[in-house]
């Protein structure tokens, strides 16, 4: 959401309509769904396919409600609130028809530790009761216990299926360098496919074919990086399941907010950390100018320059010709020294456009007060 | 951005990137957007999937030619002739804001007569771009408000960049296209902090927030603040030191995280004044191809190690966060200034943290007077922010402009200084891969980044590449006035005729020893997007096999 879109919300305010939620009395501004006013007074509707900077689709059908004086059961992320509307969010028919569609999506996916009782208990080395084959188990997908499906089984509590399961082998596509797409694991939810459109306008990735064989697949179906994808991974960072996961997954101990070292945009992102090192990289939705969005640079190349064996750890001074350790004081002496052999405009001061304010204030402040000079100067023009 | 402080009295991004997508027209010129800024590129096309409309102004096809109403593909460097082109359409047409003209601007009637030097053949002419395309693009400018404007190097990286900076302002403010969200002259920065680096002074003749060295006030307020004397002479550009060094006027150089032996025109020449200095001390991250020059190697941390703020594109402060501990026995580099500050006997270098820093910036820098880390714990600011009470300020000139009325400049058009002849026909242009960064120092060490793009290419069209006998992917020798450069050639008519593309990001291939430093007399960047060049095969004997 753009500050401007806030705005424009903003001036919607102004009309602002209650409806009832489960008997509750809830205020929202016009435009709002009926999922996101149940949301923030915090009544749980199950979703999957529904993702809030997506425009809603109402494709995963778990979101259904029951609303005074409307036929059916609609999509609570697709219904607007309107003034007076009575919502109630649980009955048997709602359960029935959320039960059968969620079914239908675990009848393709390795459903088996998903409906186990024992799944919070199951460790990745412990023997499984039910021989479910290993690449099968929720232990050994990136996402277990960080995952939407479970969620919405866990509350569904779904426990067998009435259907009969589709287990054919589905393509993996491992051609990024960051981050895979097993399509497995993949519940058709189309949020990747819609970020890209969406989000990036790229479009680089869309459903293919129809019934069973529906997959998601770019253009023609090329690998990903046979195609116009950008890499970004804001198709990965909305799935939510383990179909499309980073390649290397460390999860941090603990996450700092700061800004990327890159381009200009300045996109505000948060550093997972753990044993100082950088583990990943996170978009931080309430960046003022990305609002949670990165580019291939921010999210995937971060980490691996910071903790990169070629950093320069030591002072290095030329003896002989060649650049040899030497100690800070060392080091910070023998510039002082040499450096107050000149006089004014001598010398000059080269500073950089990556370092930060505070860094470029004493570069330019000591080229002025202590070298006695003007010649200041930064890679601006390059 | 000495063209917009002519015309504005201000030289930064006049509107926010957020307000890019309530744009219902944006002119993207000399920028590749979604490359080299990708969040932007993503605003824009988030834009005209809501209806704006999109012109491309731009040589080469880039990707948001396919996302374009309208492509303008102009000659490189005959910016100022399309622009003013444009303008005289909508005088033509009436299609100007004549009441934000009287209310808000000054000089027009001196521009209105500068466009009689433009006829639309000769507009045609010079940038190879059909006149009914170029009044085409002038309408949809026009008609469509608010309109943004978005450029990078492709207009300011020229002898007459100053010009075309102008050139853009004179449009916007034609069509009242300043001061309201979705309009605006939005100069997009490339480095992370390149425009904080400029607020808080790194630049030769400016003080912290734009005072100028010469100003006597300025001075005194420096003077007593720092307490020591200080020089009203204006000090020398980059464009400037580099050839002193070579020259020996200049003996002593302390850089910081730059790499201008890769990233500045004219390489050899960079490199060899480097070696004659008396003494070279270089601060980095890692041993870049200019630290391996240095007598002195300092070890700085990286931004993921120390606090700090960075200010982006659209004037933004954010504050940068120390995630993990300094890598090795690196140190932040204020830390280190300061400490051969001190050893070298001055005052006033004796901060304790970056925080302490800003409270000086702030007590000196009128525009960032309201920042501090306090206020920058619960969000971000964009300055002007002069007290702990302003909000910042997201658009630029909404009542009146930073100089008091906007200043129309009238224009000539300048060609490039060096243009394509019998020796070198070809024109040479820079520009940037999404998965690279600058000279590659800190992308080139991301195993993920060099699989998609790990070697230079020479973008060069099918026809110069029949008529050379190269086909794609074939080793190629570029040569211009001053260096050669071997790269791989990549057959693709993106390439106008007559005209290849380089980035600089890779140290086998360094594009910038081919480059012209010639440079813009008032801006003093300088004109890497035109040299004049000519491609060679290599011989099947000196190809190398890799
Ligand atoms: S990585 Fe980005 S460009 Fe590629 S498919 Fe995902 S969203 Fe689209
Ligand atoms: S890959 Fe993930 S986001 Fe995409 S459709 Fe499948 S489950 Fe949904
Ligand atoms: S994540 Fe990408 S777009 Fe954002 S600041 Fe970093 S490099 Fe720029
Ligand atoms: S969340 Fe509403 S239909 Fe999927």
């Amino acid at each position: 959401m753009t500050t401007t879109d806030t705005a424009v919300a903003g001036e919607k305010t102004l009309k602002t309509i209650t409806l009832s939620i489960n008997g509750v009395k809830i205020e929202v501004p016009e435009g709002t769904t009926v999922l996101e006013a149940a949301r923030r007074a915090d009544i749980y509707i199950p979703t999957l396919c529904y993702y809030p900077d997506l425009e809603p689709y109402g494709g995963c059908r778990l979101c259904v409600v029951e609303i005074e004086k409307m036929r059916g059961l609609p999509t609570a992320c697709t219904t607007p609130a309107t003034e007076g509307m009575v919502v109630t969010t649980e009955s048997a028919a709602i359960n029935e028809v959320r039960r059968s569609s969620l079914e239908l999506i675990l009848s393709t996916h390795p459903c088996e530790c998903l409906v186990c009782h024992r799944r919070e208990r199951c460790g990745p080395n412990d023997i499984c009761l039910r021989q479910v084959n290993v690449t099968d188990r929720c232990v050994t997908c990136p996402s277990n216990q960080n995952c939407e499906l479970q969620e919405v089984v866990d509350y569904l509590g779904v426990h067998e299926l009435s259907i009969p399961r589709d287990t054919k082998p589905r393509d993996i596509d491992t051609s990024n360098p960051f981050f895979d797409l097993d399509r497995n694991r993949c519940i058709l939810c189309s949020r990747c496919v819609r970020a890209c459109q969406e989000i990036t306008g790229v479009g680089a990735i869309d459903m293919a074919n129809r019934g069973y064989d529906v997959k998601v697949a770019t253009f023609g179906d090329k690998s990903l990086m046979d195609s116009i994808c950008r890499s970004c991974g804001e198709c990965m960072v909305r799935c939510p399941v383990g179909a499309m996961k980073p390649k290397e997954i460390t999860r941090p101990d603990k996450e700092v907010k700061t800004v990327c070292a890159y381009c200009g945009v300045g996109c505000s992102m948060y550093l997972g950390v753990k044993d100082n090192k950088i583990t990943g990289v996170r978009g931080d939705p309430e960046g003022p100018a990305n609002q949670g969005r990165l580019c291939v640079k921010g999210r995937f190349g971060i980490a691996e320059f910071v903790n990169h064996k070629d950093r320069l750890t030591t002072p290095l001074i030329r003896k002989n010709g060649i650049l040899v350790e030497a100690s800070w004081e060392e080091a910070l002496s023998l510039v002082a020294e040499k450096l107050g052999k000149y006089h004014g405009d001598e010398a000059a001061m080269i500073t950089s456009a990556r370092a930060t304010n505070e860094d470029n204030y004493v570069m330019q402040k000591f080229a002025r007060a202590v070298l006695g000079t003007n010649n200041v100067d930064h890679c601006a023009r390059l | 951005m000495a063209g917009l402080a002519t015309t504005f009295g201000s030289g930064a991004m006049t509107n926010s990137i957020s307000d890019i997508v309530d744009a219902r027209c944006i002119l993207a010129i000399g920028t590749n957007t979604t490359e080299a800024h990708p969040i932007i590129g993503m605003n824009v096309r988030r834009a005209v999937r809501r209806g704006a409309k999109l012109i491309v102004a731009n040589p080469l096809e880039i990707g948001l030619v396919h996302d374009a109403t309208i492509w303008l593909r102009h000659r490189s460097g005959t910016d100022v002739v399309l622009l003013m082109g444009m303008m005289k359409v909508i005088v033509l047409e009436g299609l100007m804001d004549i009441s934000f003209i009287d209310k808000r601007c000054e000089n027009y009637d001196a521009l209105k007569e500068s466009l009689l030097d433009y006829p639309l053949n000769l507009v045609e002419e010079i940038t190879g771009v059909p006149a009914e395309t170029v009044a085409a693009a002038a309408r949809i400018y026009a008609e469509n408000s608010p309109a943004s404007i978005l450029y990078t190097m492709g207009i300011t990286q020229h002898t007459h960049g100053t010009d075309n900076v102008m050139a853009v302002a004179n449009l916007a403010m034609i069509t009242g296209n300043i001061g309201k969200p979705g309009s605006g002259v939005n100069p997009l920065r490339g480095q992370n902090n390149v425009q904080g680096a400029c607020d808080v002074g790194a630049l030769p003749n400016v003080y912290p927030g734009y005072q100028s060295v010469s100003d006597e006030k300025a001075q005194q307020k420096f003077e007593a603040a720092w307490g020591t004397k200080l020089d009203p002479k204006p000090g020398m550009t980059l464009s400037d030191i580099i050839p002193a060094a070579h020259d020996g006027g200049i003996k002593a150089i302390y850089l910081v995280g730059e790499n201008p032996s890769l990233s500045d025109p004219d390489g050899k020449h960079v490199r060899e004044a480097l070696r004659r200095l008396d003494f070279f001390a270089v601060q980095d991250i890692f041993l870049s191809e200019t630290a391996l020059l240095a007598d002195v190697v300092l070890p700085a941390c990286s931004f993921a190690e120390k606090d700090g703020t960075f200010t982006n594109t659209e004037r933004r402060v954010q504050r940068v966060r120390q995630a993990i501990e300094p890598v090795g026995d690196s140190k932040p580099d204020w830390w280190i200034i300061c400490q051969v500050a001190q050893r070298m006997g001055a005052k006033g270098f004796d901060f304790d943290s970056a925080e302490s820093i800003m409270e000086e910036i702030a007590r000196l820098t009128p525009s960032y007077g309201g920042i501090n880390y306090k206020r920058l714990e619960s969000g971000s600011l964009q300055w002007p922010c002069p007290t702990e009470e302003h909000p910042g300020t997201a658009i630029l000139h909404t009542e009146i402009f930073s100089r008091g009325k906007g200043r129309f400049v009238p224009l000539t058009y300048k060609p490039p200084v060096e243009m394509p002849d019998d020796e070198y026909p070809l024109v040479l242009t820079t520009h940037r891969s999404l998965f690279q960064y600058h000279t590659g120092t800190m992308t080139r060490k991301v195993r993920g980044l060099n699989i998609f793009r790990k070697e230079e290419l020479v973008a060069i069209h099918p026809a110069d590449a029949k008529s050379l006998d190269i086909s794609d992917g074939e080793m190629v020798r570029v040569i211009s006035r001053r260096g050669d450069v071997k790269a791989k050639a990549l057959v693709t008519d993106s390439s106008p005729e007559g005209t290849i593309a380089m980035t600089f990001h890779f140290a086998e291939s360094p594009t910038n020893e081919l480059t012209n430093p010639a440079y813009d007399p008032v801006a003093k960047t300088p004109e890497l997007k035109v040299s004049a060049v000519r491609v060679e095969k290599i011989r099947q004997a000196a190809a190398s096999p890799a």
